[in-house]
């Protein structure tokens, strides 16, 4: 064996050593969560559906640049596609409400991804902008199938494998949350490493370039947008499952933004980032809310313009940097 | 031998100002041309109708007979029309491995695949050894090119564009930037292009252009002044004009 496959088998384990990492930590503050919380896990099962939509926002923001503050439309239709299917057509088995949410955020995503991407930068962020007012606006006046601004209510999952309840304790809805986000996370490191990842990471970087070798940069988005619809749409789905309802603040730009915002806590461009950010943020306000009421979200902007300041890759990328750097210095 | 690459009476006026004024060449497989030309003279403009990021005013681009004036950048570099850059356009966060890898992937119709590692792709990853030890970047394969040299960088856009397997090859200034004591090997990288290749270089250094081309284009106010071999360029008294031309011009602004 010549010196260039030791290199490529060591680069190949130690990527297939932090995709185990990645499953273990993310099963260990499941378990840390669920003992700490017992009584809360409507939050942590919240928690969840949220990380997918950060999740399902840095494939379009961290790995190919995207600037849209409007990404809970994806999250949203994913939501109301399941909760319609339940509410209207009687589909209540939760996995094949889910795929309806898989469905519904995969064409919300390939709708706003071929508005979204004829634009670049601050126009891009104005569309984004506009597109998730105008789904706002269009669940709340299509009430008669999305309840309007009372919510869609009326969602009865079945069983889970006719055996779990979707019950006040949300337990069933909290494994089947953390068993979802584990799988996404398995496929999305996949994707993110594959030749159409890295194509990605090079239209991130510089179009023209990509060009230059023949790829379509914008078919490539338009196809990362319909993952990330899909993404959101499974983490609107577990929202509608476990809430068993669907409000309009699921498709509104506050959450939009919030997801954003999540993101760059966390780091952009990394998955564990997208994850960290989330629970931090979440737990943080949940946290801070509840002992100051009136100055919780003073708090919040605080904590933001702390890590822009001195964490400018987020929680994640700085600490991921500076355990790179120690090691280096040991060796 | 029956030409690969041809430009038919190639025009473009930017609002009433002429930049390339009824341009045409033709180029057989294993042609080695240099198309230099003083500042202004048209030279950029030329490379982007070409490569399909202007359109033409009129005229036409043909690659391999087949007419390509109607297809975009992407269309013309999957008919076999790859371009280099003069300023070095790679992704500073993946490494040469990756780049090539890339290409070859993206030639094969293959970059869209969502499973699977090109690591794990011995197919791939032996084509962008060879491909990177020929240029000698094959130690330094793995590393990101941000911590790469200059000089290697400038190979690595040449690895690059030779992954894709064109059959006409546009070099915008290759050996720009790069410290002279690194030029020669990017001439060793130039000798060593594949002979079937029609190579098309622009560039300002005449030493480079003297031993890499078997025939010089001079470009002069958008149109083609001088079409012949190296020998007879530096006699050639339209040539001298346009470059003594610019010369006075430039110092006289001074």
């Amino acid at each position: 064996m010549n010196n260039e496959t030791v290199a490529t088998n060591t680069r190949q384990s130690r990527t297939i050593g932090r995709d185990l990492i990645g499953i273990g930590a993310i099963i260990a503050a499941a378990v840390v969560g669920y003992l700490l919380f017992p009584d809360n896990l409507a939050l942590l099962t919240r928690i969840i559906a949220i990380a997918l939509l950060v999740l399902s926002l840095d494939l379009v923001t961290g790995y190919c640049g995207v600037a849209t503050l409007g990404h809970a439309a994806l999250f949203g239709s994913g939501a109301y596609a399941a909760g319609i299917a339940a509410a209207h057509y009687g589909i209540t088995n939760p996995l094949l409400m889910t795929i309806a949410g898989i469905l519904g955020g995969a064409i919300a995503g390939l709708i706003c991804g071929v508005i979204i991407l004829r634009a670049h930068g601050l126009p891009q962020l104005v569309l984004s902008i506009s597109l998730i007012y105008l789904f706002h606006e269009f669940a709340n006046k299509a009430s008669s199938w999305t309840g309007g601004s009372d919510g869609l209510s009326g969602i009865s999952p079945d069983l889970l494998f006719g055996v779990y309840e979707f019950d006040l304790w949300g337990q069933t809805a909290y494994i089947f949350g953390v068993v979802l986000l584990l799988t996404v996370f398995v496929l999305l490191r996949f994707l993110v490493r594959s030749p159409f990842g890295m194509l990605c990471r090079g239209i991130k970087e510089d179009p023209l370039r990509i060009m230059a070798m023949g790829a379509s940069p914008k078919i490539a988005l338009i196809k990362m947008y319909v993952i990330s619809g899909a993404v959101a749409g499974v983490g609107g789905a577990l929202n509608a499952i476990s809430t068993q309802v669907v409000g309009l603040d699921s498709l509104s730009f506050t959450q939009s933004a919030e997801a954003l915002v999540m993101l760059v806590l966390g780091g952009t461009g990394s998955l564990f980032g997208a994850l960290m950010g989330t629970v931090v943020f979440m737990l943080f306000e949940d946290y801070v809310s509840a002992a100051n009421p009136f100055h919780w979200l003073t708090m919040v902007g605080v904590l933001l313009i702390a890590v822009v300041l001195f964490a400018p890759k987020g929680l994640y990328g700085t600490a991921a940097g500076f355990i790179a750097r120690r090691l280096e210095k040991r060796i | 031998m029956s030409a690969v690459f041809d430009v038919l009476n190639l025009k473009k006026a930017f609002s009433g100002l002429t930049v390339t004024n009824d341009v045409s060449l033709s180029m057989a497989p294993g042609d080695r041309v240099a198309l230099i030309g003083p500042n202004g003279a048209g030279k950029t403009t030329f490379v982007n109708l070409v490569t399909g990021n202007l359109r033409p005013d009129s005229g036409e681009v043909r690659l391999n007979g087949e007419t390509v004036t109607k297809f975009d950048a992407i269309g013309r570099v999957r008919r076999g029309l790859v371009r280099s850059f003069q300023v070095t356009r790679l992704f500073q966060e993946m490494t040469p491995a990756e780049h090539v890898a890339l290409a070859i992937l993206q030639r094969d119709g293959r970059a869209g695949k969502m499973f699977g590692n090109f690591l794990s792709m011995p197919d791939v990853m032996d084509e962008a050894s060879v491909l990177l030890a020929t240029l000698g970047l094959r130690d330094l394969m793995h590393r990101k090119v941000s911590e790469i040299a200059y000089g290697q960088q400038r190979l690595l856009e040449i690895a690059m564009a030779l992954a894709l397997k064109p059959k006409v090859l546009l070099l915008d200034e290759p050996a720009a930037g790069v410290p002279q004591s690194d030029t020669g090997r990017i001439e060793q990288a130039l000798a060593d292009l594949p002979a079937d290749l029609a190579v098309l270089m622009i560039e300002h250094d005449m030493d480079l252009v003297f031993r890499f081309a078997k025939r010089v284009i001079v470009l002069a106010a958008g149109t083609i002044i001088f079409d012949g071999s190296p020998a007879d360029v530096t006699k050639d008294a339209a040539v001298r004009e346009a470059y003594l031309g610019s010369y006075a011009n430039a110092s006289h602004a001074a």
